[in-house]
C-alpha cells in the first residue's frame, strides 16, 4: 500500500499500483496514471472503454472480460489494442481507477 | 521487469476440444498481458482452424481418466456429444467464446495463426480449408523462424 496526492486528493494505491477506492476516481487522475502508463493523450474513444469498464464495476463488482468489453462498449478488439497497447484489460482498469482484473478471458 | 515473457509460441497438435481451448486460453491470456503470442497447428490441430470441423471439436470420453467414468460407459453412443454440450455451456457461462470467434478475437489483438504444411499435405488440406484468421501456411523451419525469441510450448 501507498499513498500519492494526485490532483490535491491522497490517493491509496495496492502492492501491484491499483486505486484501492474507485470512488476517489476523477478524470484527472485517469489522466496521471494514463501517462504513467506511456499513454499521453485520453481521447473520447479511451474515455468510452473506461466508462463502460466503471459501469461493469459497479453493477458486477468486477471488471469486463475482453469479450464482454468489445461486444458491448462497441470498441472493436483491434482498436483495444491500438488505445491501450501490450495489455488493454489490466491498462484500462488501472487508468479507470479499479482493481486488477481477475478474469482470464 | 528483465526476465519477464516477451513472446510464446504455442503449438497445437491435438484436435479434442478440451486440448484446444488450453492453448487458445493461453496464447488471448499472452495477449492481454502484451505478451507477443504465436499459435502453429498441426497434425489433428488443423481441426480447429479448418473451416467445416472448427465448430464441431469433441470432447474425448475414452481414454480419458480424468472424465471419471468407466471407458465402457464412454463408448455409449452420444456420450462424447453430452459431454461436449456440457463442457461448451460451462464454458459460456465464462465468457469464453466459439472456437472460430475466439481465434477471431487472438487474430485481431495481434496474435498470429499459422498452420502446419507437413500436415496440411499429409490431410490433403489446401489454405482455403482453413478458416479466414489463418495468417499462413509454413514449413517447420519457418516456423521457428516466427519463433525467434520466444518460449515454445507444445500441446
Amino acid at each position: 500500500m501507498k499513498q500519492r496526492e494526485i490532483s490535491g486528493i491522497n490517493i491509496e494505491f495496492d502492492q501491484d499500483n491499483y486505486m484501492t477506492d474507485s470512488n476517489l476516481w476523477n478524470e484527472e487522475i485517469a489522466k496521471v496514471i494514463a501517462e504513467e502508463e506511456g499513454i499521453y493523450e485520453l481521447t473520447d474513444r479511451h474515455f468510452i472503454v473506461i466508462s463502460f469498464m466503471r459501469k461493469e464495476f459497479d453493477e458486477k463488482g468486477s471488471a469486463p472480460s475482453i469479450r464482454k468489453l468489445t461486444k458491448e462498449s462497441g470498441v472493436p478488439i483491434k482498436e483495444l489494442y491500438q488505445l491501450f497497447p501490450s495489455g488493454p484489460a489490466k491498462k484500462a482498469a488501472r487508468i479507470a481507477g479499479l482493481k486488477k482484473p481477475q478474469g482470464c478471458i | 521487469m528483465e526476465n519477464s515473457i516477451k513472446k510464446v509460441s504455442i503449438i497445437v497438435s491435438r484436435g479434442s476440444l478440451e486440448e484446444v481451448y488450453p492453448a487458445l486460453i493461453m496464447a488471448n491470456g499472452a495477449r492481454m498481458e502484451g505478451i507477443e503470442a504465436n499459435l502453429f497447428f498441426t497434425f489433428f490441430g488443423l481441426d480447429a482452424i479448418e473451416r467445416k470441423k472448427m465448430e464441431h471439436l469433441k470432447v474425448a470420453t475414452v481414454g480419458n481418466p480424468a472424465m471419471h467414468i468407466p471407458t465402457m460407459i464412454g463408448m455409449i453412443p452420444g456420450m462424447s456429444a453430452f459431454a461436449t454440450k456440457k463442457m461448451k455451456s460451462e464454458m459460456e457461462k465464462l465468457d469464453i467464446p466459439p472456437v472460430g470467434e475466439f481465434l477471431e478475437m487472438i487474430h485481431d489483438s495481434g496474435g498470429k495463426i499459422y498452420a502446419c504444411r507437413a500436415a496440411m499435405d499429409m490431410f490433403h488440406l489446401k489454405k482455403d480449408d482453413l478458416c479466414e484468421c489463418v495468417d499462413e501456411v509454413l514449413t517447420i523451419g519457418e516456423f521457428y523462424e516466427r519463433s525467434a525469441g520466444s518460449q515454445i510450448i507444445f500441446t
